[in-house]
């Protein structure tokens, strides 16, 4: 203790005081304020460019969260308007056919119809035609029986014979 | 930019070179010689050096005599001003007379003698002479002085390239910064904390660097032996002690003379504790530097001195190894003790800043 005392120098302690104060206040100034801005700048900015990177990859899940919702909106509208297009063609399909197959039935019917009633006009027709020739024939047939007087009473004859017998 | 800042570096060099070899000087020879006489000659050397001294010697040479290096002002102050070089003292041999007064140089210090420089002794072998006060640029001032320099052009240059090169450090800057960053980020902030750190920052830098690099120039063969000077570390403590003291809150106080949450009792035996305390702490670390830096420089010089005893091929070699492996250990204690001393500046600072938890 007795030694340290003994070194101890006034004279280099106020040197240090007076050398370590006026570094430490030059130093302040012109390096640790602008050295220790500059830093905290420089790390503010990398901290606020991580951050804008963040929030541009956000942005970009949602656009693309955005897209996919979307695409899927649009394939199904898509299968939406395939199946209705679908279910329409088959309705117009079948609508089709049973119109068809109505108009055809109603044709057969009618031709049926008028089949029938042809028929039945030319059986009318046949008939009378068939009356009247049976009346000329029948005519023709009594004229030349009755051309003699022989075979008018002959026939009287045999016609009465026929009455007698009924 | 690299480059110049290496020919500024030479160009000093060979500045001290050549002006040490101007002022060679002859002073007179050692008289016992001998094995002895040689380990006598190194304790004497080893004190030598771990004292301050007037002027700046970078080697003597024994045999011839004589020291280079360059003489230093000194500063007195008795009854006036007087400034004059140390070369007047011829390295304690003569008496400097200035302004009709007289001084002489015993023992490292300055005493005010008669013409023939007698020094008068009490019984325990003290010096009575008055003894002027002193503020002498002594070489451990001028080795302050250059790490000032140093340290303000190296800090000055990395503020600069920040703004040069738009955020990024260029050159010796990018060596600089990360120590910057590991005093904020691993010693003031987690000591101090995030609010309150700012204040100190410039303290805890300049100090940083300051003692490491006043422990880095005590390790080149130029000789200084700053931080192992108790009045150097006395200085720094004092302004740890004082910017504690003067930036505490209270909270800290009422933790000296009012414990909270111990009984009455032990709050009155607890305070003059607490207040010793108070001082203490910077004491320690006064301490601390003076005694790690002067033990190093006194082992490491004793083992370079112990290759000169025993000048045989198994001794010396061996010696040498343990100089070189000793001198790596003081390089990593020259940045511990720098570290040290910064952390726990800054835990203190902490204590004095500390808000009330309960």
């Amino acid at each position: 203790m007795e030694k340290l005392i003994n070194d101890f120098s006034f004279g280099l302690f106020f040197w240090q005081i007076l050398i370590f104060v006026g570094l430490l206040l030059l130093l302040r100034k012109f390096a640790w304020k602008p050295i220790l801005e500059a830093v905290n700048n420089r790390e503010e900015g990398i901290k606020n460019a991580l951050e804008s990177a963040e929030e541009a990859r956000k942005e970009m899940q949602n656009l693309q969260a955005d897209n996919e919702r979307i695409l899927n909106e649009a394939r199904a509208e898509r299968d939406g308007m395939l199946k209705e297009a679908r279910q329409l063609k088959e309705n117009m399909i079948s609508d089709a056919k049973s119109e068809a197959q109505a108009e055809a039935d109603k044709i057969v019917a009618q031709a049926q119809a008028t089949i029938a009633s042809e028929k039945k006009a030319a059986i009318a027709d046949l008939k009378s035609q068939v009356a009247g020739l049976s009346v000329e024939i029948a005519e023709k047939v009594v004229r030349k029986e009755l051309s003699g007087k022989d075979k008018q009473l002959e026939l009287v004859e045999s016609m009465l014979e026929d009455v007698t017998l009924n | 930019m690299q480059k110049r800042t290496v020919v500024k570096i030479l160009l000093i060099f060979s500045l001290v070179f050549t002006t040490g070899n101007l002022f060679a000087k002859e002073s007179e020879k050692k008289e016992n010689e001998g094995e002895g006489g040689l380990k006598e000659r190194i304790k004497e050397f080893v004190d030598h050096h771990l004292q301050d001294s007037y002027d700046f010697t970078l080697f003597s040479d024994e045999e011839a005599n004589k020291h280079y290096g360059f003489p230093l002002p000194v500063i007195l102050w008795d009854n006036g001003l007087k400034v004059f070089s140390s070369s007047k003292f011829h390295h304690g041999e003569s008496v400097a007379e200035v302004d009709g007064n007289h001084y002489k140089l015993y023992h490292s210090k300055i005493y005010k003698t008669d013409a023939s420089g007698a020094i008068n002794y009490d019984e325990d072998h003290h010096a009575t002479n008055a003894k002027p006060l002193d503020f002498s640029i002594t070489k451990n001032v001028v080795s302050m002085l250059l790490i000032s320099l140093l340290m303000f052009f190296m800090f000055r240059s990395l503020a600069k390239s920040y703004k040069k090169n738009n955020g990024i450090p260029t050159g010796v800057g990018r060596f600089l910064e990360p120590l910057v960053l590991f005093i904020r980020d691993d010693i003031a902030i987690p000591n101090i904390g995030e609010h309150k750190y700012k204040k100190y920052m410039s303290f805890l830098l300049t100090v940083f660097f300051f003692i490491w690099f006043l422990n880095l120039l005590g390790m080149t063969p130029l000789g200084v032996n700053v931080t192992g000077n108790i009045a150097v570390t006395f200085a720094l403590a004092l302004i740890v002690f004082l910017i504690t003291n003067l930036t505490a809150n209270k909270n800290y106080w009422g933790h000296i003379f009012w414990m909270p949450g111990v009984p009455t009792f032990m709050k009155v035996v607890l305070a003059p504790i607490e207040l010793l305390g108070v001082f203490i702490k910077p004491f320690s670390l006064m301490i601390r530097l003076y005694a790690n830096m002067t033990a190093g420089h006194v082992v490491l010089m004793s083992i370079i001195g112990m290759i000169f005893i025993f000048k045989n091929w198994i001794g010396s070699p061996l010696s040498f190894g343990l100089a070189f492996a000793l001198s790596i250990l003081e390089l990593l204690v020259a940045a511990l003790q720098a570290y040290i001393f910064t952390m726990l500046s800054a835990l203190y600072f902490g204590m004095a800043n500390e808000e009330a938890h309960h």
